[in-house]
């Protein structure tokens, strides 16, 4: 594992007494969220910074993998969007994907993971102004639920006892 | 061979001009089915002893941590590293054996990746003791948990502590390889001794770094025999509810959940072979990162329901569900930080 | 994580990124934080997509022999394939370019500079950590069909289907009425121009029938589409007409013969009959007739016959039954067109209640010469002329309570109405409107000599048409319609007596919009019209390759733009059929048979048939051709034996973890300390 890289601004962390920024993960499905998310750049509609995007080609793609890698690597809350059902662009694949998402939110609520943390909704193409909404009212709630407890995610950088290899030989010697 | 019993002596001299390496084998915290599972090698045993000799392995010899400390770095030729490391002595003994080995394997599922074990770090060690040492269900010894630097009738005794949660070999030193299950089947062990006595004789290849061996490159359903077909499920079953288990049938396929589509293979498929659902001892297939998830994505895929509060029902016949998806790789999932 | 040499590149976009992020700041960080990662070259420049800012990328991969680009600037949808091919120009395979969007995901969207910035910086992290695990990929190259499916016989569809067919290739048209023509074939006039309907549409008819190239499927459906483009196959259902067509002659003697006389809801809109069997209007194409089994007597008590005694060729059958066809296409049109509105729901306006209150289309039917009326504007007894006459706009249009948006059309369509009210009657007409919508050519000028013919204006939403008199001053009005309405330009409630009230009302899709949508694998709005590929850019596209849409099932538009449209569409499906092959973006999922485990759970999982099992190997296969790369298998499967070719695990895996590397791993962001920068 390669070591993270910290950038000036974020490296200073929120200190006791500046308001809590959740870093949300956001998965947007290629023909309808993403899309939406462009028109809603396109109409300047405005909303929190507190976002990251990444496009798949259908939400379907989304693995639970891509999901705990998020909340493992720091993200504070996920969101999944994608096709309406009935006009998923691959026919019925939002489906799969919702049931992947019913599935990892309870697992993550069995691991102390809240379910407001795990996000999803429907935006068509052209629902740019329904985008910018439904992100701003999430990083609202993220906010209202505050950061996740170290011990719940469980980074292994932070903890003391690891003797973090930075340099491991890459081959074995014999 | 000749017919007479060699002597000591004999027994001790390397066979012809081949070299005799050096193995250790320890026990953090473990069950001992990873150590039985090597003897289990029976007579197997003996032949091997012609070409390693065992320095430290506490299940099967008299063997001392400061023996440990006295030899050179990379003395043992390879160390056959079982049990999870939730103590302080455990990681201790990690950082020593790796230190002192060339070749450090971590042995079994929880070495690998925390096994059932690992299932305790879902709770703060509080909690952990709390229920282990319950005063209303345990006679109270009076000197409360016993831990650290502790008085005892002989003198005063340094007791491991526990470490706030169980953690894999890998997330505490350097693995140069894996060798799954729980136990790994004896078949395997003897195959992945050869192996590397082959490949320390430099007449076999060398695993690359990170290799897992003693296992397929698939997962149990391939070694299964039963017959398959496509999947629907509209609620999950515990074996104990079925009238009647079809014997040719794909486990899950009946609703059983089965973790031998995401559980590697290597095992022979024992258990589904047997009746009983796999319950992915194995680990995670080839290139996995995270047993659960795939384990999750796979039932997730195959329910039969679409509407919310229809695959909420669904999943509602699941009641444990990181017992079912993490049983024995909670302490390596994503969240809990990976395998190394 | 690989770390091949990576340039990376920050595009002010003008002002439109540079005003908000600080680009020069984010290029330094890119070149320094990022070079254990590949990145050898960071640099920042006004318009990337230009040429010169082609060069720029071009020049460095030769001079740095970059393995990897990325460039942060608009959505990859605006200009994704401008960078990969300045990649492949100068020779580095296109798919290891990524373009990340910092433009319409953080500068239009952002306010706080400090935090766009570090944002931005995420972005390209996430971009940079995923292209380096981006293999070299080619695209697909699939074969196209020259023929091409148009589903739906109107103006659209035919105009489409005549430019494809002059170009020399097969057309099929499948239209579900017995004759195609649409909804055009049942104007009057059409605006601005007045010309009948009739007049410039049944020539394209006629040609349509008549090419060569063109087959007909009248009275038919599809029932099915597999395949992908270049490759469809179609499943069309033939319904019976009871008429063998080969051998009929279009003499009409069956119609003149039935003694079965219904209420023709369809063509006539409900103002007047049709027979069992019947041809729909006259200069029908194809001119054979259909029997509707529900109304005929024959199928209800078994006996009558009329048609099949009286046919001087004999071809009627009664033993006809549903037929099927397959075709296989290369590019599918869908030109299905709209429905109106049912001004039923609108209870305050007494439409199906009031008799005299007509809608649009039963106004366009009266006012032809060939219709129930033989053209003249009577009242519902189809005697009375009425003295006055109220236009109402925006019947279902521009209305939280039924639809939205605006169905463009309707203001010319009332006053094309008013003008015609006006040549046929001496009835006063009131117009009462919200806006005047008159933007096409000539519009404008039309609405002035509507003017000047002395339609009177109300620019208000009418309230309610009611029969009941309410106020002293009505008396005498009896018997007659009511018209409340705010003019809101003069500042008071008019109620205005009319004998004829015609709801203008708006368009609306198919009743089946979102089924056949679906069928084809294209996506509606909410509102039930099909989503085109880009609004302004690709205005005929669908998401889906292959599948084009021209004309009002798009959404509401006037003659002229249907044309447009279906011309547009043609083009582009000829351009494929002339290239004869089309290049497919690789994106597919591949199993790894030595990891494949045959448990068969992405088995059902592929809405396009492309994941078979192999029983005797025991393993699952994914055809290529068929595979559209959703990558709902690549999730699914529990052994990582099928992987995603371009979005592909580790893809991603190492983009989620670029774009949160400024939380030191999870732990620092909240901390008490900030954690070093590297362990």
């Amino acid at each position: 594992m390669t070591a993270p890289v910290t950038t000036p601004a974020a490296a200073a962390p929120a200190a006791a007494g500046q308001p809590f920024e959740p870093l949300i993960l956001g998965f947007t499905c290629n023909w309808c969220s993403y899309r939406a998310a462009d028109l809603a750049g396109t109409a300047r509609t405005k909303y929190p910074h507190n976002v990251r995007l990444i496009r798949l080609m259908c939400s379907g793609r989304m693995e639970p993998e891509f999901i705990l890698e998020g909340f493992a690597k720091g993200a504070d809350a996920v969101i999944m969007t994608g096709c309406w059902p009935e006009d998923c662009h691959y026919r019925i694949q939002s489906v799969k994907a919702l049931r992947r998402f019913i599935f990892l939110r309870r697992t993550l609520a069995d691991l102390g993971i809240e379910p407001a943390r795990l996000q999803r909704f429907y935006a068509s193409a052209a629902e740019g102004q329904r985008f910018a909404d439904e992100m701003a009212r999430i990083v609202a709630e993220v906010k209202a639920l505050g950061p996740i407890p170290p011990e719940t995610r469980v980074a292994l950088a932070a903890h003391p006892d690891v003797v973090a290899s930075a340099s491991q030989p890459q081959e074995v010697e014999v | 061979m000749t017919a007479e019993p060699v002597t000591p002596a004999e027994a001790e001299a390397p066979v012809a001009d081949k070299p005799r390496y050096k193995l250790a084998m320890y026990w953090a915290s473990a069950c001992g089915g990873c150590d039985v599972a090597v003897l289990n090698l029976g007579m197997k045993l003996i032949e091997f002893t012609e070409r390693w000799e065992p320095v430290f392995w506490p299940a099967a010899m008299d063997a001392k941590r400061a023996d440990v400390r006295a030899m050179d770095d990379g003395e043992i030729d390879v160390c056959l590293f079982d049990g999870g490391i939730r103590t302080d002595e455990d990681a201790e003994m990690a950082q020593l054996l790796r230190a002192k080995s060339k070749v450090l394997v971590a042995f079994g599922s929880c070495a690998g990746e925390g096994c059932i074990p690992g299932l305790a770090n879902q709770r703060p060690l509080e909690r952990v003791f709390e229920a282990a040492y319950d005063p209303e269900l345990n006679d109270v010894n009076g000197s409360g948990l016993p831990s650290g630097p502790w008085e005892s009738p002989w003198g005063e005794l340094e007791l491991p502590t526990l470490e706030a949660r169980l953690r894999t070999l890998g997330q505490v030193v350097d693995v140069d390889y894996t060798v799954p299950g729980c136990p790994p089947e004896t078949e395997r062990i003897a195959e992945v001794l050869s192996a590397v006595t082959a490949a320390l004789d430099g007449t076999g290849p060398l695993p690359p770094k990170g290799a897992v061996l003693g296992a397929g490159t698939s997962t149990v359903c391939d070694e299964c025999g039963r017959k398959r077909g496509v999947k629907s499920i509209r609620e999950f079953r515990r074996i104990q509810t079925l009238a009647e288990v079809d014997p040719e049938l794909c486990l899950l396929e009946q609703g059983l959940p089965c973790c031998g589509p995401a559980a590697r293979d290597g095992c022979g498929a024992k258990c589904p072979a047997a009746g009983a659902p796999c319950i992915g001892c194995y680990g995670a297939s080839q290139g996995v990162q995270d047993f659960g998830a795939r384990l999750l994505s796979a039932y997730a895929s195959v329910v039969d329901a679409s509407e919310p509060e229809d695959i909420e029902r669904v999943l509602a016949s699941l009641p444990d569900t990181v017992g079912q998806f993490y049983r024995f790789s909670l302490a390596a999932s994503l969240l809990h930080g990976g395998r190394s | 994580m690989t770390t091949p040499k990576t340039g990376v590149y920050v595009c002010h976009c003008g002002t439109n990124i540079a005003a908000v992020v600080d680009v020069e700041e984010v290029r330094d960080w890119a070149a320094s934080e990022l070079a254990d990662k590949g990145v050898v070259v960071a640099r920042d420049y006004p318009f990337m997509c230009s040429s010169l800012g082609q060069e720029l990328i071009e020049n460095d991969i030769k001079e740095y022999g970059l393995e990897r680009v990325v460039v942060a600037a608009c959505s990859p949808h605006m200009h994704e394939k401008t960078f990969r091919e300045a990649s492949s120009n100068a020779g580095l395979n296109p798919y290891l370019t990524e373009l990340v969007s910092i433009r319409e995901q953080v500068s239009w969207v952002h306010t706080d500079k400090a935090k766009a910035t570090d944002k931005a910086k995420a972005v390209i992290a996430g971009g940079v950590y995923r292209v380096s695990e981006q293999e070299p990929l080619e695209p697909l190259i699939a074969p196209v069909n020259s023929a091409t499916l148009i589903v739906g016989g109107g103006i659209a569809g035919i105009t489409a289907a005549l430019e494809i067919a002059s170009a020399g290739y097969p057309v099929h048209i499948v239209e579900r009425e017995p004759s195609i023509g649409g909804h055009m074939a049942q104007y009057d006039k059409t605006f601005p121009t007045l010309d009948c309907a009739a007049c410039i549409l049944t020539p394209k008819m006629v040609d349509a029938g008549a090419h060569p190239n063109i087959t007909l499927h009248t009275w038919s459906e599809v029932v099915d589409v597999s395949g992908s483009v270049g490759d469809f196959k179609i499943k069309v259902k033939h319904k019976p007409r009871y008429v063998v067509e080969e051998d009929c002659t279009g003499c009409g003697i069956c119609v003149d013969k039935c003694p079965v006389q219904v209420i023709d809801t369809g063509f006539e809109s409900g103002i007047g009959y049709r027979k069992a069997i019947y041809t729909p209007f006259p200069q029908a194409v194809p001119k054979y007739p259909v029997l509707t089994p529900e109304n005929c007597t024959y199928f209800a008590k078994g006996t009558c016959k009329a048609c099949e005694k009286f046919c001087p060729v004999d071809c009627i059958d009664f033993t006809q039954t549903d037929e099927y066809v397959e075709l296989n296409v290369g590019n599918i049109l869908l030109a299905t067109g709209f429905q109106p509105f049912d001004a039923r729901r609108i209870e305050a306006y007494g439409y199906g209640r009031l008799p005299n209150v007509f809608t649009s289309m039963e106004f366009e039917r009266m006012s032809n010469a060939a219709g129930p009326t033989g053209g003249k504007i009577v009242l519902r007894d189809g005697v009375t002329e009425p003295k006055s006459v109220v236009i109402v706009h925006c019947v279902g249009s521009r209305d939280k309570n039924t639809n939205e948006y605006c169905s463009a059309i309707c203001c010319m369509q009332s006053l094309k109405f008013a003008h015609l009210v006006k040549e046929h009657t001496d009835a006063d007409v009131y117009e009462c409107y919200i806006d005047m919508r008159t933007p096409g050519k000539g519009y404008d000028e039309f609405y002035n000599r509507i003017l000047d013919e002395g339609t009177q204006f109300i620019r208000g939403r009418v309230a309610e048409v009611t029969d009941s008199l309410r106020y002293p001053e009505e008396a005498g009005c009896e018997g007659r319609l009511m018209v409340q309405v705010e003019d809101t330009l003069a500042g008071v409630k008019r109620r205005v007596p009319a004998d004829m009230v015609i709801l203008s009302t708006g368009l609306e899709p198919q009743p089946d919009a979102t089924e056949v949508a679906r069928m084809f694998g294209v996506g509606c709005s909410s509102n039930g019209f099909i989503i085109e590929r880009h609004a302004k850019l690709a205005p005929v596209a669908t998401m889906t390759d292959g599948v084009f849409a021209a004309g009002a099932t798009l959404g509401p538009r006037d003659i002229p733009t249907s044309v447009s449209n279906g011309a547009a569409a043609a083009a582009t499906i000829l351009s494929r059929i002339a290239q004869g092959e089309i290049a497919m973006e690789p994106y597919r999922a591949t199993v790894d048979a030595e990891r494949c485990s045959g448990c068969r759970i992405c088995n059902d999982l592929c809405p396009f048939s492309a994941i078979t099992f192999d029983e005797d190997a025991m393993v699952t296969e994914i055809n290529p051709k068929l595979c559209q790369g959703c990558g709902v298998c690549v999730a699914a499967c529990p052994a990582n034996a099928i992987s995603g070719s371009g979005f592909s695990h580790l893809q991603i895996m190492a983009q989620i973890d670029g774009l949160l590397s400024d939380t030191s791993g999870g732990a620092g962001r909240h901390a008490e300390e900030a954690v070093g920068a590297t362990a």
